[in-house]
């Protein structure tokens, strides 16, 4: 077995080993940290492919950005995780019984299945080789020939960011706030008020 | 034994089928359903980058990068979701969610 194959059963076995205790963990939080661990063994599966931009960026974006962002939540709903686990036992029935029906048609399709050799013309843009690395070859791809599909996945980021935003932004009525607008308009009609204080007689 | 196409494809396949079964195991707690989400999202990534490599063809691993970040607003949107519900209904119960006035 070769080092490269050992690597691969490493780190297969550590993703879908991690993923079982996602969906089997008692704790969210245990949840969430075995999600980390299925990103981390996923990407050595990326880099092992070859694609170390994307092994790189998945490491980026769900260790660093998404998995935090589900611990936060986890973190600041305050759930009754004992409640949540009732009827765990009755889905499990159907579940499997979705789940194997799910996993024989895959395998099913995969038994029976060949690449034909026609496939090979219609590669649309082949992997360079030579000094290029994966990221810059991926570079050379998404800014020109997919520049468009590249923005509108900006615009997708954008307003998922404005649409978090506004769920979740919320006025508390007791809560002082700078009002800019305010500061702006005054002037000294509003600002002071002249008292004519006669001598002897206070206010 | 060198590793081809087809093991990539099974450990994608596994992974899918872990998601899926989460779905129905966790009916009541939306935060693992929205893992078991996350997990499909990344069964179809490896399999995107495995035929990628394999045929020989870059354009999948940029579909597998765009892919990556409609997941990425997916999560955001969804918990983002999830907190105002909670804030309103003091449950993340799927089972509740009917009605989405009040």
């Amino acid at each position: 077995m070769t080092f490269a194959a050992m690597f691969f059963y490493l780190f297969a076995t550590l993703a879908i080993g991690s993923a079982i205790m996602v969906i089997f963990a008692r704790n969210p939080v245990h949840s969430v940290l075995f999600l980390i661990l299925t990103f981390v063994n996923a990407s050595g599966l990326f880099v092992l492919l070859g694609a170390e931009f994307l092994a790189m960026i998945l490491l980026v974006v769900y260790v660093g950005a998404v998995a935090v962002l589900f611990l936060f939540v986890v973190m600041m709903l305050d759930i009754d995780v004992a409640k949540m686990r009732e009827g765990f036992l009755n889905y499990m029935p159907i579940g499997m019984a979705v789940g194997a029906l799910l996993l024989a048609e895959m395998v099913l399709v995969y038994g029976s299945w060949t690449i034909a050799p026609e496939a090979m013309k219609l590669i649309v843009s082949p992997i360079p080789t030579g000094d290029v690395t994966n990221t810059e070859a991926l570079g050379l791809l998404i800014y020109t020939k997919y520049i468009y599909f590249f923005q509108a996945a900006g615009m997708v980021l954008l307003v998922a960011m404005i649409g978090a935003i506004v769920l979740t932004l919320r006025h508390k009525p007791n809560v002082k706030r700078q009002n800019i607008a305010d500061q702006v308009a005054r002037n000294p009609k509003t600002a002071i008020e002249i008292k004519d204080v006669k001598p002897g007689q206070g206010l | 034994m060198t590793i081809g196409l087809g093991h990539y494809l099974t450990v994608a396949a596994i992974l899918f089928t872990i998601g899926i079964f989460g779905i129905f195991l966790n009916r009541k707690n939306v935060i693992i359903i929205l893992m078991s989400i996350e997990l499909m999202l990344l069964a179809v990534n490896i399999n995107l980058v495995a035929f990628s490599s394999f045929l020989n063809d870059m354009v999948g691993q940029v579909f597998a990068l765009f892919v990556l970040t409609v997941a990425a607003a997916e999560a955001a949107i969804g918990l983002a979701i999830l907190v105002t519900y909670f804030r309103n209904r003091d449950t993340i119960a799927v089972e509740d969610i009917k009605m989405m006035k009040g």
